[in-house]
């Protein structure tokens, strides 16, 4: 079959990252092909300015190399611009004169530096600092002559400063206003970095309107309005960029300060994508790489058919990257009306923190010389928390708000799991810390390529050193492994959830097939977790593979270490009646059960049945009406019980009762994991619901539910969910959340680790939206119409007889 | 002829399963692989003794159910990096019926 036709201009940031995430998705949907203006590859743009200061070699910010394009089968053609689209024939043509037919066209042009057009400004020795010609120039420049001026003291324009005198220039810096970077810094903060700069001898003229450029063929001098006069064999300008999207609107498409486009980072021509720099959505022209490569994201989504994504915008952050100055920036860092501010100031240590408060929720931060918590602040200030509680030691940091702290290492490992370490990739602590842990990282290098944290703007380098540092040699893991699920494949357990599920794969021959097994039959760690995958996706369809599954849940008992098996049969929420009590006893005496234990789970366990006795043990236990509590299973254990309003003098609500209907909704349900799960009957939580995976505690006005916590190896206590009012409510969130469970989690991944790993508030978010919630309900509740047969039963009528019976031969 | 008992039908053996064949003095178990091919071990894991009849079975290879060591179907040893081996009997398929070698003469 013919392959879709995808073109790409512009060979830059957000192009190819957009690339590379269609990759990921639909690796085999388009024949691609890539127009760069430049004759390099894809490289880090951002690195440019550690390549002036002579940090790094041109080589070393490659992104993609010649040889990456080549293994994906993507044409690349370097140093030929396009110069037409035509929409209509639906094709390219570059300045070669070469013509190439697309499908779909994603557009990436990025920006151009501004050229303020005065008197002179095309005179040799002018440019911007916007890709390796221009950076090439300025060191051929800096190895000739002496003095250069940079026009604009904004980030870039500080970088290109900071390069040009470690290349042994005399640099003098011509700002507009009187305060540096005044985008992103306040006027204190912007004082302190202007003193560090001079300090480095770089010189400034504050204030200046630059008039014209003089010099006679190559530029001499720079003379502002003022009169003033400054030597210059180079200038360079840093007054900001214009997206470049002249390309576009000749084609027609619609742009305004850039080429529009729609959540979906659709054009007006809906075969047209457009990403980068050069787009403007929802009003705003983004200029650094996070909202960029959030936007990749969507366009891939877009691209794959997926059709899922929606770009919603980006709060930014920024940090310069001069080395040995920290420098923060995020969100309204200049107090508006009504608005409270925060300010920490030691000018002997060269510190200054101010933090912008509204309805005491951080809106923004200015950090300089100490910007360790940068990345909480901005956590705290796109979540959007109430710091009121710990509002007094706000500005000293997250460290404070537990121990004494121990420096830089104690205050990253206080960082949670959600906060973000590296923003130019979203690249948050827990998934970093994960891949450290289960792939084994030990280098910088290796955590750039598994996680691309610090592989852009390397800002983050130092933090995720730390992480690294506390990582590694920490043997403990408490989730499953993540990539790939076994041995026998290279696909994630993401990978093969979603494939299962967009392919319609429906036996586990077709999804080794489809994602190209190394074994015919697999092995005992992918087995199961397939078995699991396709009986959740295809209830009623799917048929359980007994061989699959692990002897406990074959069998239906927990084998012991002596081969024996113990018997745990339901007592819903914890009640019993004399008649369940007397068929315990009986069968105890029956099968001869060495000992009976009332285990954690408020039920009963009888140990040391012998395995062909199963069978006819469940047939007395069934006929007495109690059913298999799956003790041995990755399935729903117990739900515990206090004795609540109806009996305990504090109780509020009817804990016992609402545990029973719990049970009862949710027996039999196999899980990626074990799933217990708890309601107490007010706060003082007597059935300990906040350390199980879904936990109610009542009070007065309705049901707190709680999610993601567990007691074994690592104890953790839950995360509160919401507050409900109604019992309906209580089942109908708590069938969405194990649905959510079932759908997403890994196999062998507790709710606890889930949650971590894919943050709280994703689970919230689905949560709280009425329709997906009743969707995830509804598909919990049509997955237990096949799921809830007691197994007992099924073996007790002699499903699987052979398992329980051995061959008996007389001889030998 | 008298070397081999016939011990069970091989659809009495569940695909990528085992059965146990219990004589007087030994439990053996008796796998069947994805490809029909039959093996018989004593059912005995040489780590701590778990019942490998009771494992999942993939490949030629059995995961014994107490501590996932991997045991080779064929030759009864352990996978590396564990160490240790459980007895092999001969065992054979003819016609649909699954025959054991018998265990006297094997010991001889
Ligand atoms: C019977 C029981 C102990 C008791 O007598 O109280 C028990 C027994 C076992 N637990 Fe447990 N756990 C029992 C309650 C608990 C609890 C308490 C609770 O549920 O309130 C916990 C801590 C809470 C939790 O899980 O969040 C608990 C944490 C564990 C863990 C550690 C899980 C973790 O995430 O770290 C394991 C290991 C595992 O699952 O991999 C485990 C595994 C086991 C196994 C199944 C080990 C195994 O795989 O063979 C034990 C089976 C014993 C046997 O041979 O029958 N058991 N286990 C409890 C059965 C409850 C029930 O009625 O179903
Ligand atoms: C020196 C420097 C430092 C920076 N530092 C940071 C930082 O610390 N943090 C941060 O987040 N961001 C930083 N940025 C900004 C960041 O690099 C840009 O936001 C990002 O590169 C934009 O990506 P893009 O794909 O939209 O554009 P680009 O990366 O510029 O890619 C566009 C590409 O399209 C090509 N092109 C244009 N027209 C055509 C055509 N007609 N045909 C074919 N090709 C064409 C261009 O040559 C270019 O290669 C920095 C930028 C510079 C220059
Ligand atoms: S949790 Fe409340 S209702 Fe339950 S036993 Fe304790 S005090 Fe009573
Ligand atoms: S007894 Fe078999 S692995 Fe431990």
């Amino acid at each position: 079959m013919q392959r879709e036709r995808l073109v790409l201009i512009g060979n830059g940031m957000a192009g190819v990252r957009t690339v590379e995430e269609l990759l990921k998705l639909a690796p085999d949907l388009y024949d691609i092909t890539v127009f760069g203006a430049e004759p390099y590859p894809n490289y880090n743009r951002i690195m440019l300015s550690p390549v002036l200061a002579g940090e790094k070699a041109v080589d070393d910010i490659i992104l993609n190399g010649r040889d990456w394009y080549a293994e994906n089968a993507i044409t690349l053609k370097t140093a030929d611009p396009i110069v037409r689209i035509d929409r209509v024939a639906r094709k390219v043509i570059a300045a070669s004169g070469a013509e190439q037919p697309y499908d779909r066209l994603l557009i990436a042009t990025g920006s151009t530096p501004f050229i303020i057009p005065v008197p002179g400004h095309d005179k040799d020795g002018v440019i911007g600092f916007r890709d390796i010609a221009d950076v090439e120039k300025m060191l051929e420049t800096a190895g000739r002559f002496k003095n250069a001026v940079v026009i604009g003291g904004g980030l870039l324009g500080l970088e290109a400063a900071n390069g040009l005198i470690k290349n042994g220039m005399n640099v003098t810096v011509a700002h507009l206003l009187d305060s540096l970077m005044e985008r992103q810094l306040d006027k204190p903060a912007a004082a302190l970095l202007k003193a560090t700069l001079e300090s480095r001898g770089l010189n400034f003229r504050m204030g200046a309107q630059t008039a014209e450029i003089v010099g006679n063929g190559r530029v001499q001098a720079v003379r502002f309005a003022d009169g003033g006069t400054v030597d210059a064999d180079l200038v360079v300008m840093a007054v900001g960029i214009r997206p470049n999207f002249s390309l576009a609107r000749e084609a027609g498409i619609h742009c305004e300060r850039g080429i529009m486009v729609s959540d979906t980072m659709q054009t007006f021509d809906p075969r047209v994508y457009a990403v980068g720099e050069c787009v403007q959505h929802r009003g705003v022209c983004y200029g650094l790489v996070a909202p960029l490569f959030d936007q990749a994201k969507v366009a891939a989504n877009h691209l794959a058919n997926y059709g899922i994504a929606r770009y919603e915008g980006s709060v930014t952050s920024t940090k310069l990257k001069v080395t040995g100055i920290d420098l923060f920036s995020a969100g309204e860092f200049n107090e508006g009306e009504g608005d409270e501010t925060l300010v920490l100031q030691d000018p002997a240590a060269g510190i200054y923190k101010k933090l912008v408060l509204r309805d005491n929720r951080i809106k923004g931060a200015v950090m300089y010389g100490d910007t360790l918590d940068g990345a909480w602040y901005f956590q705290l200030l796109r979540e959007g928390t109430d710091v009121s509680a710990f509002r007094r030691t706000l500005l000293f940091g997250q460290h404070d708000l537990g121990d004494s702290g121990h420096g830089d290492a104690a205050r990253i490992a206080a960082l949670g799991p959600e906060a973000e370490i590296c923003g130019c990739n979203g690249v948050r602590k827990g998934q970093i810390v994960d891949a450290i842990v289960k792939k084994g990282l030990f280098t910088l290098e290796e955590v750039r390529a598994h996680t691309k944290a610090s592989s852009s703007c390397g800002s983050c380098t130092g933090l995720v050193e730390s992480l690294l540092a506390s990582t590694v040699g920490e043997g403990y893991s408490a989730a499953p492994s993540k990539k790939p699920l076994c041995g026998c494949a290279e696909h994630s357990h993401d990978e093969i959830i979603a494939g299962i599920k967009e392919h319609g794969l429906k036996t586990m021959a077709a999804v080794r097939r489809h994602f190209a097994w190394r074994t015919e039959d697999g092995c005992a760690r992918c087995r199961p977790a397939l078995n699991y995958y396709l009986l959740s996706r295809w209830p009623g369809e799917y048929r359980d593979d007994a061989q699959s599954r692990f002897i406990n849940e074959r069998a239906h008992g927990n084998i012991q270490r002596d081969g024996t098996y113990s018997v745990v049969p339901r007592m819903f929420g914890g009640l019993c009646t004399p008649s369940d009590l007397r068929a315990i006893a009986d069968a105890c005496d029956k099968y001869q059960v060495p000992e009976m234990k009332v285990t954690g789970g408020q039920r009963i366990d009888m140990f040391g049945v012998k395995k062909e006795d199963l069978p006819a043990m469940w047939k007395d236990l069934t006929e007495a009406g109690l059913v298999s509590g799956h003790a041995y299973g990755k399935a729903l254990r117990t739900v515990k019980t206090c004795a609540g309003k109806t009996w305990c003098r504090f109780g509020v609500q009817d804990s016992t009762g609402l545990g029973v209907k719990i049970e009862q909704m949710t027996w039999g349900s196999w899980m990626p994991h074990k799933f217990k799960a708890a309601v107490s009957g007010c706060p003082r939580n007597c059935a300990e619901a906040t350390i199980k995976d879904f936990g109610v505690v009542c009070v007065d006005s309705g049901y707190e539910l709680h999610i993601g916590g567990n007691g074994g190896i690592k104890v953790r206590v839950t995360d509160r969910l919401c507050k409900v009012e109604t019992e309906e409510q209580v089942l109908e969130y708590g069938a969405a959340f194990i649905q959510k469970y079932r759908e997403e989690a890994h196999y062998l991944e507790r709710t606890a680790p889930w949650v971590e790993r894919v943050g709280l508030q994703t689970i919230k978010d689905a949560l709280s939206d009425e329709a997906e919630r009743k969707a995830l309900a509804e598909r919990f509740l049509h997955s237990q119409t096949f799921a809830q047969i007691d197994p007992w039963k099924a073996r007790a009528d002699g499903a699987e007889a052979h398992e329980f019976r051995k061959i008996e031969i007389a001889v030998a | 002829m008298n070397d081999w008992i016939d011990i069970a039908a091989l659809s009495d053996i569940p695909r990528l399963g085992a059965r146990v064949v219990k004589t007087a003095t030994v439990e053996i178990a008796v796998f069947r692989t994805a490809q029909d091919t039959v093996f018989a071990l004593k059912d005995v894991c040489p780590h701590r003794g778990g019942p490998l009849s009771q494992g999942i079975v993939h490949g030629n290879t059995v995961t014994c159910p107490l501590h996932n060591w991997k045991i080779d179907l064929a030759s009864g040893e352990a996978n590396a990096p564990d160490e240790g081996c459980t007895r092999t009997y001969p065992i054979k398929v003819e016609n649909g019926r699954v025959y054991l070698g018998d265990a006297r003469r094997q010991a001889a």
